[in-house]
């Protein structure tokens, strides 16, 4: 059905021990603090940020690559970080990813039909005529032909390579789907054919999507969700369009009006913030968004703000903007 | 009097497959300190017609124009030697990538004061005082502590603003900035952005931007010329092209976006962009129009008049409908 949850996660924490030399101590780095969420059958949650943010560590949790360091993850009613292996094998199954990069991320020396296969030789019993057919069956789906079936990845453009990827992903009939930047390597025009697959394939078989993107208006328009992340936390999330139409973070304000807007005629309020991103193995005090904030105060310098929900969306600031 | 003309500049390489035309008959007239955007995917040769004109394409490429002027001086029959005391320092580039476009083994000191001492003379004193006020103007916090930095301790948009830097380093009359803010976050993109127009107002300089983010070009530029395949296909006013494009591919282009759209499936362009071997006899873009008729299969299109942004269209849109179209119009 859709809108049945098929994953929960709460609290979800990654931290990487970054050596610094022999005689320091390595330094912790927080590349996900505490992240919460769910995704349901047939809807996007679309998680935006920018790099260093912890989207790609996101994907990397979710499709199980690696445990969490703490934190919860639930997928389809089944406890990640307690199952054992035989269950996680089944669990893999059912969440699947697709990459930002179409020339790497498909190996030069393989054949498309066989790389679509591989995923049905490595977890199913399937015979060589059966894994043939559905190779077939999904190559047809994602708008290509049946004779590229044997051909090498370096013959395809770009568009149709993030096709193929597509298409592999979705050979064990998974439930969840990890879009990380599908669209961002690729042209513009191109990049609204890649875009209508996906949401038609969504449609098709109620997928549940993970859509990991730096692009706002490529978030507006496919996300039913959306998550804003920042060094690791996420700052806001709530349903794209009160998150879009009404931004209460400044950090999604900020980034919100840093995003070019195809429009030559639109009046637009610019909010610029000064500096970088800080460095996540020294991230500052209390909000780590407070040296680029514009309304920061003493508070935000001492303590880290607690997320609450306003006007439906979960916000972590002590100032957000109401309405 | 125009600041930069380009006539019909064409670019072909010499491939094992034959020759391949990258850029074909481009024009560009810019006025002093006008800014000014080239658009087009991939492949539709905006940068290696930049290149040609800062003259740093292989050898392989045979550049040929009508007309190459910048600053009434011909660019065609010049010297070599004449031709780097204009590049570098009148005429100034900045590339994609601020990572691989500045050299890893020297300090950013010494690559901004490499074009001072070249192109302005200056002795070490001067070169360092002057280095330390471009950083500065860039918005580079601590720049005398950044002279001595190696771009591997930069980050990505820091190292822009170093390239940027070098670029203005002589106050070139002509700035032209290849995709400057595609490898960086958005945040970082609207400071550098804002950080070239406030460079471009207070130098006068005239500004190029190569882009292939409509969003970039709506909010900077004054005027825009759309390529596609090697060809340009329409120049207009940016308000005018986003309002009433008069080709095709303009049209198409803005209606796939995702955020001019209100339906869940975007009306995307089919096709991909002809490359060598594929390039069709007629219009260029016919495999992939909506209007495509028997002539333009046949024939390739001559650019429109100027009130149609000289359109690379046997039937320019006027109002996003075709004109002198034979027969009903689908679609």
């Amino acid at each position: 059905m859709k809108g049945d949850v098929v994953l929960t996660a709460t609290d979800l924490t990654r931290h990487y021990h970054v050596d610094r030399g022999t005689f320091r101590t390595p330094a912790v780095l927080k590349a996900l603090d505490g992240a919460t969420f769910t995704l349901m059958k047939g809807r996007t949650l679309a998680v935006v940020g920018e790099s260093g943010c912890g989207k790609s560590t996101l994907a990397r949790l979710v499709t199980m690559i690696e445990k969490p360091t703490s934190g919860m993850l639930h997928i389809g009613g089944t406890d990640v970080t307690a199952a054992d292996k035989a269950t996680l094998m089944n669990l893999h199954k059912t969440v699947q990813i697709v990459f930002q990069d179409p020339y790497g991320s498909l190996n030069p020396r393989q054949k498309i039909g066989h790389a679509l296969e591989e995923p049905l030789l490595v977890n199913t019993p399937m015979g060589k005529k059966e894994r043939r057919e559905a190779a077939l069956n999904i190559i047809n789906l994602v708008g290509l032909r049946p004779e590229h079936y044997e051909r090498y990845p370096h013959m395809f453009s770009g568009g149709q390579r993030q096709r193929i990827a597509v298409a592999r992903a979705l050979m064990l009939n998974p439930h969840i789907v990890v879009l990380d930047e599908p669209v961002s390597a690729l042209d513009v025009s191109i990049q609204a054919q890649i875009l209508n697959l996906i949401a038609r394939l969504q449609e098709q078989f109620d997928l549940a999507y993970l859509f990991i993107s730096h692009d706002l208006s490529v978030v507006k328009h496919i996300a039913d969700e959306v998550m804003v992340m920042y060094l690791g936390k996420p700052v806001e999330s709530g349903s794209r369009d009160t998150l879009f139409a009404q931004p209460h973070h400044p950090y999604t304000r900020a980034l919100l009006s840093a995003t070019p807007v195809a429009d030559p005629f639109r009046i637009k309020e610019r909010i610029v913030l000064h500096g970088e991103l800080p460095s996540p193995i020294a991230p500052p005090s209390g909000c780590t968004f407070h040296p680029r904030c514009p309304s920061m105060t003493d508070i935000c310098r001492e303590k880290a703000p607690e997320t609450r929900e306003i006007d439906g969306c979960r916000v972590a600031c002590y100032h957000p903007k109401t309405y | 009097m125009p600041l930069l003309d380009i006539d019909n500049l064409s670019v072909t390489f010499q491939t094992a497959g034959g020759l391949f035309t990258a850029v074909d008959r481009v024009s560009l007239h810019i006025n002093p300190s006008e800014i000014v955007s080239i658009v087009g995917e991939s492949g539709s040769g905006k940068s290696v017609a930049m290149l040609a004109l800062m003259g740093l394409l292989p050898w392989t490429a045979n550049v040929t124009a009508d007309v190459l002027r910048f600053d009434g001086q011909d660019l065609t029959t010049i010297t070599k030697p004449e031709l780097r005391k204009i590049i570098g320092s009148q005429m100034a580039m900045i590339f994609q990538e601020p990572m691989t476009s500045l050299n890893p083994c020297f300090t950013v000191g010494f690559q901004l004061t490499e074009t001072l001492k070249i192109h302005l003379g200056m002795n070490r004193a001067e070169q360092k005082r002057r280095a330390i006020e471009l950083l500065e103007l860039v918005g580079i916090p601590e720049p005398e502590k950044r002279l001595s930095a190696y771009p591997h301790q930069l980050s990505g948009g820091m190292n822009q603003r170093v390239m940027i830097a070098i670029a203005i380093s002589c106050n070139p009359r002509l700035l032209i900035a290849d995709e400057p803010t595609t490898a960086l976050d958005v945040t970082i993109q609207a400071q550098i952005l804002d950080l070239l127009l406030k460079l471009q107002k207070e130098k006068g300089m005239s500004l190029v931007l190569i882009t292939h983010d409509m969003g970039v070009v709506a909010e900077t530029a004054e005027r825009v010329f759309v390529q596609y395949a090697g060809q340009q296909v329409e120049q207009q006013s940016v308000k005018g092209l986003f309002a009433r494009p008069h080709h095709p591919y303009t049209q198409a282009l803005l209606n796939s976006l995702p955020e001019r759209s209100n339906s869940r499936i975007l009306p995307s362009i089919a096709g991909i962009v002809p490359g060598q071997f594929d390039k069709p006899e007629g219009c260029l873009f016919s495999p992939r129009c909506h209007y495509t008729t028997n002539l333009c299969l046949a024939k390739p299109p001559l650019p429109g008049p100027a009130d149609f942004g000289y359109a690379l269209c046997h039937y320019p849109l006027l109002e996003g409908v075709p004109t002198n179209y034979p027969g009903e119009v689908r679609a």
